[in-house]
């Protein structure tokens, strides 16, 4: 079992996610994450898909995903160059005091900013790899998160190449 | 201008729709009363579930794509068995449903019911048209979505609003449809096409395992001219019954959980496997490690999904299977030596061949082939699920593609009687006889009604039991002979069917079957023919779930 990043360009229109997401669903693929948004084109959008399986199992994922007619293209960003990138937003319990600074500290080792300060929280965002975001949360739970959401991750290629209707 | 029902029939029209199935209900009375004055056949079912069944039989006998019109919520839920029965067997079919206004959707309307949600899984896509402007274009692409590629079922959803709402006439709606999302791939690619020939010229023991695609694509010249080239034996799936003639030397009738020895045989010992729109179905493989273990596999087939999905195979060719072996005929330049395998394959056609216990008790597989020996394939042939199918699968030789009407993959009881009706619109030259059991006919009965209105010739010939036959078998085989809620009790048949003024006969001798067939065959209109056979009667040979297809029980040798 192998973790792959799929990229899915679709049709911009109601409904497409869920076919998608549904698909997965009934036949048993797991998703690990989906992130899914606008792209260059305006009337597509594009989903990224991290799945775990064997490479058969993938093979039938990305077959079974471009059947969708709302399907452009779908490309696997694995065996590829690709930047890959997720965000996360953690509120973290952050009394005034060392432990407060402690956080400010390791936030900045993370490069991660501070975009809410309270009395009692501080809510960081923080861009990268998943085990980057993966690392960030591990240091910070002895404080005390109190809220954590992610994005999901997104991903493209590196250079000219790009995941483009061909099919 | 003109309304959006009105647009929706010009439509329908455009696309060559002569026969609709379908029920009417309050969303959908705009379509209705634009129904009444137009050139479109409308057929009355008795329940939505047969619209859809009729749809698909009406696709299934013509190649032509089958529509069904539902009102919304409880009609268009009742069409969902219908469609998933279609989309598991490739059946090109176009659901219409009405739904509550776009006003009110969401609300849990009247009536409403997520149909394009609850169809998502069942269909090869589906719409809801939201806009009357988009209703052209919809339903033209509705129908080549069906139609192409990998046929299936198509849901277009139509709210009440758009029906009734007035849209410009004389807009021009393009000639081709284009899908940027959608582009299927009929020619298979060349280089993968001379891999075959190759391991076809070196193979001493293949085997063509032909299905469903084979009927859909319309390669049944091909495939035997394809099969008598190369010399190369074949067996089929359900679905595949007919695609070569079930008489030639070369078949070898049915594979797979009920397929003959000889066919089972072959697979197991083969160094070749020439799958041809198939997709290697647990019915057909049984375990799935030991099917064809000594054998490269060459897979045909317009999805590229089904290859390697079940089964590991060595040369894909994604295309149209008739156009796939237009390439390979085209292109053959050697045969390998076959003698010796169709040699060994008609030895053991000669030792294991089908049969039952011959004597005076009537057993449904003597009913089968005295239908078969009195059609002599000139007749489309309609089947329930269970024993009824199996058994017919088994003892009527099928000589043509699309003469056999049956539900494969999701085994959809109360199949066969609507499907029959939907049959005959296709091609009411032909006889329609829907081979039953008493279990299934009593899933659709109700269809005694339209086939009674519209005085529909379909035969129904019922192999009545009293039980559900096949979960019986498995019970006596696998659960100790405890027949737990398989019983049925007697009914009447042929009452039931003088109810609705249709003839009627009660066979309960052997020497009876012969003349009731030829009466009812001969009787201008609908015909019930209730044949009181053996009990317990089992299909064989068969293959335990899980077990490898030439582990078989039930088998007889000569």
């Amino acid at each position: 079992m192998k973790q792959h990043t799929l990229s899915v360009l679709v049709e911009n229109r109601a409904g497409v996610l869920s076919r998608v997401a549904a698909m997965f669903s009934r036949r048993g693929f797991n998703i690990e994450s989906l992130a899914v948004g606008t792209c260059e084109e305006p009337d597509m959008s594009r989903i990224t898909i991290v799945v775990n399986g064997d490479d058969g199992v993938v093979e039938q994922m990305m077959k079974q995903t471009n059947k969708l007619i709302d399907v452009i293209k779908v490309s696997d960003l694995t065996a590829r160059e690709s930047v890959e990138r997720e965000l996360a937003l953690i509120k973290v319990a952050a009394e005034t005091g060392p432990a407060r600074a402690e956080i400010l500290q390791i936030a900045d080792i993370f490069r991660a900013q501070v975009v809410d300060v309270g009395a009692k929280t501080l809510v960081l965002q923080v861009t990268g790899d998943i085990s980057k975001i993966d690392a960030l949360e591990t240091l910070l739970r002895q404080y005390g998160i109190k809220e954590l959401v992610r994005t999901g991750k997104i991903a493209l290629l590196r250079g000219p190449k790009t995941v483009k209707s061909s099919k | 201008m003109k309304t959006g029902a009105r647009t929706l029939i010009e439509a329908l029209q455009r696309e060559g729709v002569d026969t609709i199935f379908g029920y009417p209900g309050g969303v959908v009375l705009p379509i209705y009363d634009e129904l009444y004055d137009s050139s479109i056949r409308h057929i009355l079912v008795r329940h939505e579930q047969a619209a859809a069944h009729a749809a698909d039989g009406y696709a299934r006998a013509s190649g032509r794509v089958g529509v069904c019109l539902a009102t919304s919520g409880p009609g268009a839920c009742n069409l969902v068995t219908g469609i998933a029965t279609a989309y598991m067997d490739s059946i090109p079919v176009v659901a219409l449903t009405g739904q509550v206004p776009t006003g009110l959707l969401g609300n849990d309307a009247f009536q409403e019911s997520d149909i394009t949600g609850i169809t998502m899984p069942v269909t090869k896509h589906n719409y809801l048209v939201k806009d009357v402007a988009d209703l052209d274009r919809v339903v033209q692409e509705a129908f080549y979505i069906a139609r192409t590629g990998r046929p299936g079922p198509v849901l277009v959803d139509l709210p009440k609003d758009v029906t009734t709402s007035q849209v410009k006439s004389g807009g021009t709606v393009p000639k081709t449809v284009s899908l940027r999302g959608y582009q299927p791939n009929y020619e298979g690619h060349v280089r993968q096409i001379d891999k075959a020939l190759d391991l076809i010229a070196r193979a001493e023991r293949p085997l063509i395992y032909a299905g469903g695609g084979a009927v859909l694509s319309g390669a049944s010249a091909e495939l035997l001219e394809f099969v008598e080239t190369a010399a190369i034996p074949v067996t089929t799936t359900l679905m595949g019954l007919g695609a070569v003639p079930g008489d030639h030397p070369l078949c070898l009738g049915m594979l797979g959980m009920h397929g003959t020895q000889s066919a089972n045989y072959a697979v197991t010992e083969c160094d070749l496997l020439l799958a041809v729109g198939v997709r290697f179905d647990d019915r057909v493989t049984g375990k799935i490690e030991t099917f064809a273990p000594n054998a490269a596999i060459v897979h045909i087939d317009i999805d590229p999904a089904e290859i390697g999905k079940n089964k590991k195979v060595d040369v894909p060719i994604v295309g149209d299977v008739k156009a796939v072996l237009q390439a390979l005929l085209r292109r053959m330049k050697k045969r390998g030596d076959t003698a010796n395998w169709v040699a060994r394959i008609n030895n053991w056609k000669a030792q294991y061949p089908l049969g039952y216990s011959d004597d005076d008790r009537l057993h449904p597989q003597y009913v089968v082939e005295q239908l078969s020996d009195v059609l002599k394939g000139e007749g489309i042939i309609v089947s329930e699920v269970g024993q009824n199918q199996m058994w017919t699968a088994l003892y009527y030789t099928f000589t043509k593609p699309r003469t056999w009407i049956t539900s494969g993959g999701l085994g959809t009881m109360g199949y066969g009687l609507p499907a029959a009706i939907g049959a005959h619109y296709a091609r009411p030259d032909m006889p329609v006889v829907d081979v039953a059991g008493d279990g299934s006919i009593q899933m659709n009965i109700q269809e005694f009604g339209t086939v009674a209105q519209y005085d529909i010739p379909v035969k129904v010939v019922i192999l009545n039991n009293m039980y559900l036959g096949m979960v019986r078998q498995w019970q006596e085989l696998f659960y100790d002979r405890r027949y737990s809620y398989t019983e049925l009790p007697p009914v009447d048949f042929v009452k039931i069917a003088n109810a609705y003024g249709i003839e009627g006969l009660k066979v309960e001798e052997k020497d009876g079957v012969r003349g009731a067939i030829e009466t009812a065959l001969a009787a201008d209109g609908p015909f019930v023919l209730d044949f009181r056979v053996e009990r317990e009667e089992n299909v064989f040979p068969m293959v335990p779930a899980g077990a490898a297809i030439n582990e078989m029980i039930g088998v007889r040798q000569r």
